[in-house]
């Protein structure tokens, strides 16, 4: 198990007077089985002139908040402290084929299981997924239907991670995945939305995970890609590999996430889970400045972080 | 081309094999069809020409339109007076079969934001629902007000030979046609007035207050509010924004925009002229993802930001509930009987034409070896794939279909082919004849605290035989009146309170947009400008056919004075100047040209549609065909100029005297004040700024250019002078023409507007006291030095009527900064990451 300091600052300094603005955000985390929230303090300035707190159709924690007075600038910081237990899998054999998941998946008429009709929610397209022959093709020797899902999801990770370069110039938060797919280039969001799409292409259900990376590595150990932003990777539906219904994939380092990965959020793709999303009257130039740090506690004292506020 | 008989009408040969719905198949005429037919038959052709030319003209005249979906083009509606007629026995059954499938979708709604019992069931595949743009996430959960997902609910129809009715496509996210029933029942009940009386044709006007009475008994309201309601719609540039208009009217509904709308603390609430107005109910017309731009679509700005939340918080009804249009999908239908036992412990009394949805695998095998007599459509609305008839297929076209089956079976739904009903139509080549054409039925449902209510007509649709796909909305089809008769008492009552008599333009000031308070505005400021383009252009030509030599001279004046006002393109070498005036007749190309202006009237006038009454529609809509003359022939360009100015002084004469004297009213007016004050003020400085001008043939034409020459004439019985002109139009405050009216009504018109909206300081305090203290400046202008106007006189009073002018332009920034939208309409998205 370990434990994590998050510090995730967005700040807006508008171009002009905003008179009015809607914003929705994911402020805390969402329960995990393996993770922890031992702290989690969302802070915004100026105070807005009105906020709820919820949930989304997912389940993950969310908050709408609005301004109806002219402001010029917004500061949203999440201070968040988490315990991350190990739970990747041992081993990714076993679980159910790619033709059995399918022709589970597929309709009969009859009553299908809870857990299958639950995982459809990931299965078709998205505001940033698409089914295309395309994907379907590109993800094919990965995915053959006699082979175990994980280990096909497995193999589609390492495919994309071996031909796709890493490159943050390359795409911005609405390139299409298909665009990403001809150019072979992104970020983390674009793997995961190509990797989503490849699967659900061959009706293997994905569900977009979004979260935060440990900054600074253990020494001797390199350090992940992406990790001064926030992250995105995936989960596979593959029932019935050592207890996990879900797998999480990371293609953006080619790894399966464990104790260095914090989870936020899940949803369909991107467009679900977006950590600030809002609609502003005014404002001229709106281009936020993020930063984000992850500290293990294992660099403050020896009594943890001040966990006060 | 207009429909009329020359001979008694002649009823074609009965079809074999398919369902006549004016006769039996031993050709025994219909109830109530034999009533009408022999009444039709027993009437003078010339009585019955008169009434079918009155329906077309009226159809024209009231600017009915309709734009299929997917063309660029509107299209005239097109409507046969011939109404299909229902007898009471039938319309009892299909009216409670209507009526439970709007129940059953109603409920198969709340399934699916809910608990989705329907897909844990196996009754329904998740593929269907999950797979579909349509089915909105964050929409999930919500629990509407009332319970009532479904407010609104329409199905098409067709009979097949055996004389069942089958639903063939179910409208659940806003239907379309209800305002075009309408205006086909008042149309056809006023020519056949007498049958329609003597049938005892049930009414529709119940049906409507039903509507209001559902929607204000639902309401959400606070203690000691009254419920509130608007209509949402996309705007003008929607293909049915005529029906939504129409509809607004008659309920009595503001139609507004998204921009017009904004959610504060889970509230919704119209921008109006005096402030923030809370809606409880909004009537969309706006697609499902397009209503939050927040949480649905972002791509999307026209939505109202925040509109979800006010949903969930129960704070705001929207009928229909956004994310109702997931049960558009066709191949839900296969489906229903299932799920009708299973969710109303029901059979499902409207049969759906047999539908095969291709994810399933014996339906798939069905669908391939039967393709040739089934019709292929999309599972997912908005997919990429037209409606494919299995017939008209040839072998390669057959071949690649089933390959793009097979890779995405569950993308495609099939369905058997039926042979619609025959209903007879007016022949519009061969006058006199009937001829039978295919008739599709739509059916209107509305959710009411009693259960859903079904309309008593419904909009009938009607195509020709020999076109296969029953698509008749399209070029070629037309619709019918839908009468339902009735055994006992029919209700008589309308809402339309339009029909007769002058009428009021704005019907209320309460609850005006800061948006129709602009528009009225500009609607008033474009008349005018309207108005003196037609004007000026009518003088010069009117000169140019009658030439002499002062004539020249004036041309050259009056050109002088359009290049100024920009009205006629600058001088150019190699253009001469008819040819000029005539480019920018029908030309776009200067700002304040005569069809620049009209489409610009036309503009503003179409983005608040709802709110002209039927005869000061008329006048618009004949507007836009004023200009329509041979170019060639300038005889005729004159006498659509004519037309022009005579429109514009009818428009003008509606607004004074049929309009109430709203806020709007006098943003309208004050528009038109300001807009005349800025035209006068640079047509005179122009003149003064040119010693020449009025040496040769003197000023006629600037009084006639002011609509002054008469007054004049009258006064003086001579040639036109400085000073008596001068204090024509600038000094006589009783000349509407004159800068002191001008001035005085804006300032009166001001101070009226004042007690109910205060003006600001601003307005108040800087731009009207300044415009009035320099026109007080012109008024005491000395007028000796005005008799001979000498040079140095000349120039102090155009310095003084350009820095007049300057204060024109200042008031119309600081009315517009203050009423009208103060920043850009629609919000940006912002993503953090």
């Amino acid at each position: 198990m370990v434990r994590y300091r998050v510090e995730h600052t967005t700040r807006y300094e508008y171009g002009g007077s905003v008179i009015l603005s809607q914003q929705l955000a994911h402020p805390s985390p969402r329960a995990w089985p393996w993770q922890e929230t031992l702290n989690a303090c969302w802070q915004l300035e100026p105070e807005p002139s009105w906020r709820h707190r919820g949930f989304d159709a997912f389940d993950n924690p969310v908050e709408w908040f609005a301004y109806y007075l002219p402001h010029t600038e917004l500061h949203v910081h999440l201070s968040l402290d988490v315990a991350v237990h190990a739970h990747r899998p041992p081993c990714l054999e076993g679980g159910i084929d790619v033709h059995t998941l399918r022709e589970r998946l597929s309709y009969h008429g009859t009553q299908p299981l809870p857990e299958d009709v639950v995982a459809q929610r990931y299965a078709f397209e998205s505001p940033h997924i698409r089914i295309k022959r395309e994907l379907a093709a590109y993800a094919a020797e990965c995915c053959p239907p006699d082979v175990p899902v994980a280990l096909a999801a497995a193999a589609l990770m390492h495919k994309i991670h071996e031909e796709f370069t890493f490159d943050p110039t390359a795409t911005t938060v609405s390139t299409p995945v298909m665009e990403v797919l001809a150019q072979k280039r992104g970020v983390c969001q674009d793997f995961a939305h190509l990797m989503i799409a490849c699967l659900r292409s061959l009706g293997i259900p994905a569900r977009y995970m979004s979260g935060y990376l440990l900054t600074q590595p253990p020494p001797g150990q390199p350090r992940l890609v992406g990790a001064d932003a926030t992250h995105a990777w995936v989960a596979v539906y593959a029932p019935g590999v050592c207890d996990h219904d879900w797998i999480e994939f990371d293609p953006t380092n080619d790894l399966l996430p464990d104790t260095e990965h914090i989870a936020m959020a899940y949803g369909r793709d991107f467009s679900d889970v977006s950590p600030l999303r809002g609609i502003i009257l005014g404002g001229g130039d709106h281009r936020p400045h993020v930063a984000v740090t992850v500290t293990p506690w294992s660099d403050f004292s020896e009594e943890g972080p001040d966990i006060s506020g | 081309m207009s429909t009329s008989v020359n001979a008694p009408l002649e009823l074609y040969p009965l079809h074999l094999g398919r369902y006549d719905e004016s006769r039996d198949v031993t050709g025994r005429m219909r109830a109530g069809w034999r009533d009408l037919l022999t009444r039709l038959q027993n009437m003078a052709p010339k009585a019955l020409n008169q009434r079918l030319a009155w329906i077309d003209h009226s159809l024209q005249e009231n600017g009915v339109i309709f734009r299929p979906h997917g063309e660029t083009e509107s299209h005239p509606w097109l409507l046969d007076p011939l109404p299909l007629i229902l007898s009471s026995k039938e319309w009892g059954v299909l009216a409670q079969a209507v009526a439970q499938r709007a129940r059953l979708f109603d409920a198969i709604l709340a399934d699916l934001y809910g608990p989705q019992r329907l897909l844990t069931q196996g009754l329904l595949p998740p593929a269907l629902i999950f797979g579909q743009h349509g089915f909105l996430w964050p929409c999930f959960g919500l629990r509407p007000v009332a319970g009532v997902f479904l407010h609104r609910y329409a199905v098409d129809l067709v009979r097949s030979p055996d004389g069942r009715w089958w639903a063939i496509a179910d409208h659940t996210q806003s239907p379309v046609g209800l305002g075009y029933a309408l205006e086909n029942r008042l149309l056809v009940s006023r020519v056949f007035s007498e049958a329609f009386r003597e049938l005892q044709v049930q009414r529709l006007a119940g049906f409507f207050r039903e509507m209001q009475q559902s929607m204000a008994t639902w309401a959400p309201v606070e203690p000691g509010e009254q419920p509130f309601a608007v209509m949402l719609t996309n705007g003008p540039s929607d293909p049915t924004y005529f029906e939504q208009a129409y509809l607004a009217r008659y309920l009595g509904y503001p139609l507004v925009e998204g921009q017009d709308l904004t959610v504060r603390a889970e509230t919704v609430f119209l921008k109006t002229l005096n402030g923030l107005k809370r809606v409880h109910t909004i009537a969309r017309r706006v697609p499902d993802e397009n209503c939050d731009p927040l949480e649905l679509r972002s791509e999307s700005l026209s939505g109202i930001p925040g509109l979800l939340t006010a949903l969930r918080a129960q704070r705001v009804m929207v009928a229909n509930v956004p994310g109702s249009g997931v049960l558009e999908s066709t191949a839900l239908m296969g489906f229903l009987p299932a799920i009708a036992t299973s969710l109303l412990g029901e059979p499902l009394k409207l049969p759906s034409v047999a539908t095969w949805w291709c994810g399933e695998a014996p339906a798939l095998d069905y669908v391939c070896k039967h393709l040739d007599s089934l019709v292929l459509k999309p599972a997912y609305p908005g997919q990429d794939f037209p409606t494919t008839f299995g017939p008209a297929l040839g072998e390669t076209e057959r071949a690649r279909l089933l390959e793009r089956i097979a890779a995405q079976p569950h993308a495609y739904v099939a369905q058997e082919l039926i042979t619609p009903s025959l209903a007879p139509v007016f022949d519009r080549r061969n006058k006199g004849r009937l001829e039978p054409w295919q008739v599709g039925l739509r059916l209107f449902a509305i959710a009411t605290p009693q259960g859903y209510r079904v309309m008593p007509g419904g909009l009938t649709r009607v195509g020709p035989i020999e076109r296969l796909p029953l698509i008749p909305m399209r070029r070629g089809g037309a619709t019918k009146d839908t009468w339902v008769l009735t055994e006992g008492m029919v209700e008589s009552l309308t809402l339309i309170k339009n029909r007769l008599g002058p009428v009021d333009l704005v019907r209320s000031g309460k609850n005006l947009s800061s948006r129709v308070v602009e528009n009225l505005f500009w609607f008033g400021r474009y008349c005018e400008r309207m108005d003196v383009a037609a004007r000026l252009l009518r003088l010069m030509l009117l000169r140019v056919v009658d030439v002499d030599e002062v004539h020249d001279h004036e041309i050259e004046s009056l050109a002088r004075i359009g290049v100024e006002l920009e009205i006629l393109a600058p001088t150019q070498a190699d253009r001469p100047l008819l040819q000029r005036m005539l480019d920018t007749l029908f030309g776009l190309e200067e700002e304040n040209g005569v069809l620049r202006s009209i489409q610009n009237v036309l503009r503003t006038a179409g983005q608040m549609r709802e709110r002209f009454s039927a005869d000061h529609w008329h006048s618009l809509n004949r507007l836009q065909r004023s200009l329509q003359v041979r170019r060639d022939d300038l005889s005729d360009v004159l006498e659509g100029l004519d037309r022009v100015v005579m429109l514009s002084a009818s428009i003008a004469g509606y607004s004074f005297d049929n309009m109430t004297r709203d806020p709007g009213w006098h943003f309208l007016v004050i528009g038109r004040r300001l807009e005349r004050l800025t035209h006068l003020c640079r047509t005179l400085a122009r003149i003064l700024d040119d010693p020449d001008s009025g040496r040769l043939g003197g000023l006629d034409w600037l009084l006639e250019l002011t609509d002054s020459l008469i007054t004049y004439r009258s006064r003086y019985s001579r040639q036109a002078e400085w000073l008596p002109l001068l204090d024509l139009i600038l000094f006589d405050a009783t000349n509407p023409h004159a800068m002191a009216f001008q001035v005085r009504s804006i300032g009166r018109y001001l101070s009226v507007l004042d007690a109910e909206v205060p003006l600001g300081p601003e307005v108040g305090e800087t731009a009207l006291p300044n415009l009035e203290r320099i026109a007080a400046r012109i008024l005491a202008f000395d007028p000796m030095r005005l008799i001979a106007l000498d040079r140095e006189s000349a120039v102090a009073l155009r310095t003084e009527l350009e820095a007049l002018l300057q204060a024109a332009y200042a008031l119309s920034d600081a009315l517009s900064r203050k009423f009208f939208s103060h920043i850009e309409a629609h919000g940006h998205q912002t993503l953090g990451i």
